[in-house]
């Protein structure tokens, strides 16, 4: 049965006809071409996948398109200033934080979430915040000190901005 | 994913009359039931979206407890502060549920009704005595829970709250399955106005209380009064993860340590 | 201007950060079709037949292929790349692997038939019409049980499941030594079958372009050449002038991604035949189920001590899981990537192993980082700690006891290879002092005080990198050359694109490899592009695995680097007019000894270009110059683990409470990078410690681990930060003097963890537990619950 549907994706309204059963994921990969958003599991676990839907973390391979009609949709293209890196890229970079680089993605937008409900996370808490996103190659070490630098910049920006 | 049809309807009547069909299905926060559609485990013919209707989100302090929306969130519950103040327990458990982007999305009604045997609400809802509200009647937690994936609802009948009675202290402790974070053992106990309540998930086929372990508890609630009391090991869930006896093992321990968390 | 030995931030995080980087899942051609694998269900049947014709009515088919399909088409099996020879001079067992299953599967996700439709979901709907009939047999899973009379057999030209029966050393001396030891300390173990899991599932396109006749494939591989060679000559018959393998961004590898796969060729045949792109990317549950897996050994050790304490002889039988067929390097794994470590970084005088490799009904199993090394470390380490237990002295004193003397390099072992340097005492001290192992029964007791378990495990370890010289591996049965190749193209104005044979697919080549060029060349980074992973572009690659890049392909672009220099010089010394042997080059200039007069190097390019002052009689314009290197021996990087652990005895529940790392990987380039590789080197050995199983079901040969909701993958929260040191001595064969670090945390890391928790559990009697340690193995290793 194909649907259309309506929602906004990284600050601009988009429309396309799916199925009942096409992914949100696959409407950003396959449809809007975003493919900087991955699929790296069937099991809702790895978390390759995270966006933001209205502002908060969601596994993209869980939610149907049609679940996303009318909501405003946020993905990893859409996190950098233009080409300036956003404070929390910079960190991840900075700190060695991505490999491979296919859960980077996920990652970011899960650091995101974290620090926007805890801006001061310690490293027990980023771990268990990351217990939906997998990533073979770092370890962790260097994303837990990457997302505490990141919220830390933030922190900083926040500050300065007021 | 098979292919379904799509529906959102505005009203609960609405929905009733979608899911009438034997092929229909709910979906509530999907975190279930998307993934099952993946794999192509269920195929249902039409799926029926309660996200638009209204009166199903929220928590709400009453009768000296808590009422909680069908469609309301596990984040929600997790940093409600009526829910921290009234029944911090109840938070800290729909905080141990999946992961944060899954809490974002997953709901206590689609949890419920669900009834994963490993699933954390289960717990909860037995071990505080709560009342399941559907669309038909209200229903007590352990006439609603009856076994493996499996309620008491009718076809066409959908949870829209849950009402929590306030106990006078309760704790969940859980044991994670280590590949996918769901509960081998997890040990909900309640200190409530009627008597202690110890409810067990993970362990069984479905959620149960443990008699045993009620009855000492309410002569003395600590840790030591149940030490010693074990639930057999015949029944509990067995596989690659854990044996039966050591399910039936981690029941105590976790058993007294959310004793211990009730002081 | 250095830049080697500086944490230079990574050039490619950018595409990653951004959502920008092309693996090869976002890459879609015009027109392209969507593939769905149908797999077997079952571990061992034989097919009767297969009715295709509902599914090829079903909306969107373009088309279903089998097995039989494939065959009459001439679609040759997936070759096995290393030949390995029984005691009995005798060839291994090779059976046919074809690309889809004709009449019999052999394990649970053999590929039966391929479904080619408009979209992915059409394709799977159809699939479920193809009807397939099986008539199930008995199958085996465990090799150990494999062997015994009776078990059902893999293929029936393959008496016993025995692929080969294989041994290295002198059994003679050996038992000899054995029988006169003071002490013979005995261990069975198993080294837990693994799934590589790399975070981006496989992948392949094939494209076809009918105007040249030209085949491309997009797929997801650490060597895309090595495809190339394996698809093109042994199963589709394609000559590598028309067939070009793309290996784009690819997300982890870690062996899994080395190996010549159905799909590949699947979809690179059918594009052909369709005359449309045809796309394949794996589900998880498919990953699980045809990614090569991971080690899977059973294993018998004897290590024999005298009187001293010094160790004596080593004695080790191994049965090895090759799954139901062989994979593309399976072979080599469990005998020269495995046997041959087994002096470790001891002086053991006299070492015998011998491995029966056994074909059973499960996923083939093939090299995962470490390959091997890992296998050989974790028995040797498990065996010493054993040993120091029996004797009652301290662990640490008695590997020191039998530590290779720093000064007595090069030191030929008695398992064929001769380590060119090493400084074991160094790294152990490192480790330890890092640990406060001085200070480790404090900390017991202190945890004894709060009803926990604590202990502490050193593991050492050595390993054999930079695989490998092609002479020493063809004589070990090696069908491949394993050198490398790089290109420096110089353009005109001064900057250079490197076109190496590595792929980088999270090890960042793109940083390290520029640092080594801006270094050699004394140019900018930003003047520096390096280009990998595409036949068409790069003059020839043996790709990235046992930690080789840095070893053998930046070796290669040194060599490269050379020619440029060696050509720079003849041509500043023509434009300077001085004699060539007075050119020198330094910081990217050409100068000419002892005065002020010197060309750049940007210069030097240009005239190169614009030859119109130039020695054209001795002379080819152009700065463009490739390089082959061919290692003279491996490296041996090498290094001392300590991990110190706590257990709940209520619940087995473990906690890592430190975990210090001291290598030595020779010189280091980026010590960024190189700390990063430690680490997730580190977190992969201590999930097969403590988390990560490949589960089979005795009984019907079902993979019962075939999700992320049975594999338990090592999270965040089941890590530890890592403390991390270095102790260089340099690899005295190839210029760098790097050694390779790719792996290392994966060897030394499991025996750490095992040595630690034997440790805590002491008190109990426990001699040996094994992976992965899971809480209930602890509880009842604790409890004396039999399990």
């Amino acid at each position: 049965m194909q649907k259309t549907v309506s929602l906004t994706v990284n600050g601009k309204p988009v429309s396309a006809t799916v199925e009942g059963r096409t992914l949100l994921v696959q409407l950003l990969r396959e449809t809007l071409g975003l493919t900087g958003t991955h699929v790296g599991c069937d099991t809702s676990q790895c978390g390759a996948c995270v966006v933001h839907v209205d502002g908060e973390a969601v596994k993209s391979c869980t939610l149907l398109a049609v679940q996303a009609e009318g909501r405003t949709v946020k993905t990893i293209e859409d996190v950098a200033d233009g080409d300036t890196l956003h404070p929390m890229q910079e960190a991840f970079r900075d700190n060695h934080a991505l490999q491979c680089g296919f859960c980077t993605p996920g990652m970011i937008m899960s650091a995101l979430d974290l620090v926007k409900n805890n801006p001061d996370p310690s490293d027990r808490e980023i771990r268990e915040y990351l217990e939906g996103n997998f990533c073979r190659c770092t370890g962790y070490h260097n994303i837990v000190l990457a997302i505490k630098a990141g919220a830390a910049a933030m922190r900083g920006a926040k500050v300065a901005a007021e | 994913m098979y292919e379904f049809n799509y529906h959102k309807p505005a009203s609960l009547a609405d929905a009733a009359k979608l899911l009438a069909g034997e092929e229909a299905k709910l979906v509530a926060g999907g975190m279930t039931l998307v993934p099952t559609l993946k794999q192509r485990l269920a195929k249902p013919s039409d799926l029926v979206d309660l996200a638009a209707i209204g009166g199903l989100k929220g928590i709400k302090e009453e009768g000296g407890g808590l009422t909680i929306g069908a469609m309301t969130r596990h984040v929600e519950v997790q940093r409600s502060a009526d829910v921290k103040r009234v029944i911090p327990a109840l938070a800290a458990l729909a905080g141990m549920i999946g992961d944060p982007a899954v809490r974002n999305r997953g709901t206590i009604g689609g949890s419920v009704s669900n009834n994963d045997p490993a699933a954390d609400y289960p717990a909860a809802l037995v071990g505080l005595g709560a009342t399941v509200v559907t669309t038909k009647r209200e229903i007590g937690a352990e006439q609603f829970f009856t076994g493996m994936f499996e309620t008491a609802l009718g076809q066409d009948e959908i949870v829209t709250a849950i009402k929590f009675p306030k106990p006078q202290a309760a704790a969940y402790q859980k044991f994670k399955n280590p590949a996918s974070r769901y509960a081998i053992v997890g040990v909900f106990v309640a200190r409530t106005a009627g008597g202690v309540r110890v409810a067990v998930t993970g362990a069984g086929p479905c959620v149960f209380r443990v008699p045993a372990m009620e009855a000492a508890l309410g002569k003395s609630f600590s840790a030591d009064a149940i030490k010693d009391i074990t639930v057999p090991d015949s029944g509990l869930n067995s596989d690659i993860h854990a044996s039966a006896e050591y399910r039936a093992h981690l029941v105590n321990v976790m058993a007294r340590r959310a004793v211990a968390a009730c002081a | 201007m250095t830049e080697i030995g500086t944490p230079v931030r990574r050039r490619e995080d950018y595409r990653f950060l951004t959502g920008q980087g092309t693996y090869t899942d976002d890459i879609n051609r015009p027109g392209q079709l969507y593939t769905y694998i149908l797999r077997s269900p079952h571990a061992n049947a034989r097919i009767s037949g297969i009715d295709a014709s509902g599914a090829a009515k079903a909306a969107g088919v373009a088309a279903i292929y089998t097995g039989k399909d494939l065959a009459d088409a001439g679609v040759g099996g997936l070759p096995c790349g290393w030949q390995v020879h029984s005691k009995d001079g005798s060839p291994m067992l090779e059976p046919p692997h074809p690309v889809l299953a004709v009449d019999r599967v052999r394990h649970v996700g053999d590929p039966v038939a391929v479904v080619i439709a408009d979209t992915l979901g059409h394709a799977r709907d159809a699939s479920e019409l193809v009807k397939v009939n099986y008539a199930t047999e008995p199958a085996v899973t465990n090799a150990s049980e494999a062997l015994k009379p009776g078990a059902p057999l893999v293929f029936p030209e393959v008496p016993g499941n025995v692929c080969y029966d294989w041994a290295l050393g002198d059994l003679g001396a050996v038992d000899a030594a054995l029988r006169s030891a003071a002490r013979v300390v005995k261990l069975d173990l198993t080294n837990n079958r693994l799934v590589p899991n790399a975070m981006e599932p496989r992948a392949a396109i094939g494209d076809f372009d009918r105007a040249t006749g030209e085949h491309t494939l997009y797929t997801t591989s650490q060597n895309p050449h090595v495809i190339r060679l394996l698809m093109g000559a042994f199963v589709l018959h394609i000559p590598e002038a028309k067939l070009r393998v793309v290996a784009p961004d690819v997300g982890g590898g870690f062996g899994s991604k080395i190996y010549h796969y159905a799909e590949e060729a699947i979809v690179t045949w059918a594009a052909a035949k369709l005359k449309k792109p045809v796309k394949w990317t794996a589900e998880r549950v498919e990953s699980f189920m045809s990614d090569a897996h991971g080690r899977d050994h059973a294993t018998h050790v004897e290590l024999g001590l005298d009187a001293q304490n010094k160790f004596v002889a080593l004695k080790v039988s191994t049965i090895a899981n090759m799954g139901a067929y062989l994979s593309t390097f399976a072979t080599c794994i469990p005998t020269y990537l495995y046997g041959t470590l087994l002096a470790g970084t001891y002086t053991t005088p006299v070492i015998y192993v011998e491995t029966k490799a056994v074909f059973t009904n499960t996923v083939p199993v093939d090299a995962y980082r470490g390959a091997g090394r890992p296998e050989a470390t974790f028995l040797l380490e498990r065996i010493v700690d054993l040993a120091a237990d029996e004797l009652g002295v301290d662990p640490a004193e008695l590997r020191r006891k039998n530590f290779i003397p720093a000064d007595a390099f090069p030191y030929q072992t008695p398992v064929a290879l001769q380590y060119d340097s090493g400084d074991y005492f160094s790294t152990l001290d490192l480790a330890t002092k890092a640990a406060d192992y001085a200070g480790f029964e404090a900390r017991r007791a202190d945890a004894a005080r709060r009803g926990k378990l604590r202990g502490i495990g050193i593991a050492t370890y050595i390993e054999a990198c930079g695989i490998a010289p092609s002479a020493v591996v063809g004589s070990l049965g090696a069908r491949a050359g394993l050198f490398e190749a790089a290109a420096v193209r110089v353009h005109p104005t001064g900057s250079v694109t490197i076109l190496t044979g590595s792929h980088s697919h999270g090890q960042g080549h793109e940083t390290t490899f520029a640092q080594l060029v801006a270094d050699g060349l004394g140019i900018p980074m930003e003047s520096i592009e390096i280009v990998h992973g595409d036949s068409a572009k790069i003059p020839y690659g043996m790709g990235t695995y046992g930690s080789r890049s840095l070893a053998v392909g930046g070796t290669a672009i040194i060599k490269a680097m050379d020619k440029i220099i060696a050509k720079g010089k003849k041509i500043a010394a023509h434009l300077l007019e001085a004699a060539e042997a007075d050119i020198e080059f330094k910081d990217g200039n050409f100068s000419v000894a002892g005065t002020d007069r010197s060309k750049s190097f940007g210069e030097i390019a240009l005239t190169a270009y614009v030859p119109h002052n130039f020695p054209h009689e001795e002379l080819e314009p152009g700065l463009d110059e490739t390089a082959f290197y061919d290692p003279k021996n491996f490296t041996f990087p090498s290094g001392a683990y300590v991990a110190e652990v706590e257990i709940d005895p209520d619940t087995g529940t473990l906690e890592i409470c430190s975990f210090n790392a001291s290598d030595d990987f020779g010189r280091i380039i980026n010590p960024m990078i190189v700390a990063g590789q430690v680490h997730g080197g580190l977190a992969q050995g201590i999930g097969q410690a403590l988390l990560e199983n490949c589960v089979y079901d005795k009984a019907t040969g079902q993979l019962l681990t075939a999700s992320y909701n049975d594999y338990a993958m090592p999270r965040a929260d089941d890590l530890p930060h890592f403390a991390l040191s270095t102790h260089a001595t340099l690899c005295t064969h190839n210029p760098l003097g790097v050694k390779g670090c790719g792996e290392a945390g994966a060897i030394g890391a499991p025996a750490a963890i095992s040595n630690a928790i034997v440790d805590a559990l002491k008190p109990m009697g426990v001699r040996h537990v094994e992976m992965p340690a899971t809480p209930e193995k602890l509880w009842r290793a604790i409890h004396q619950k039999a399990a």
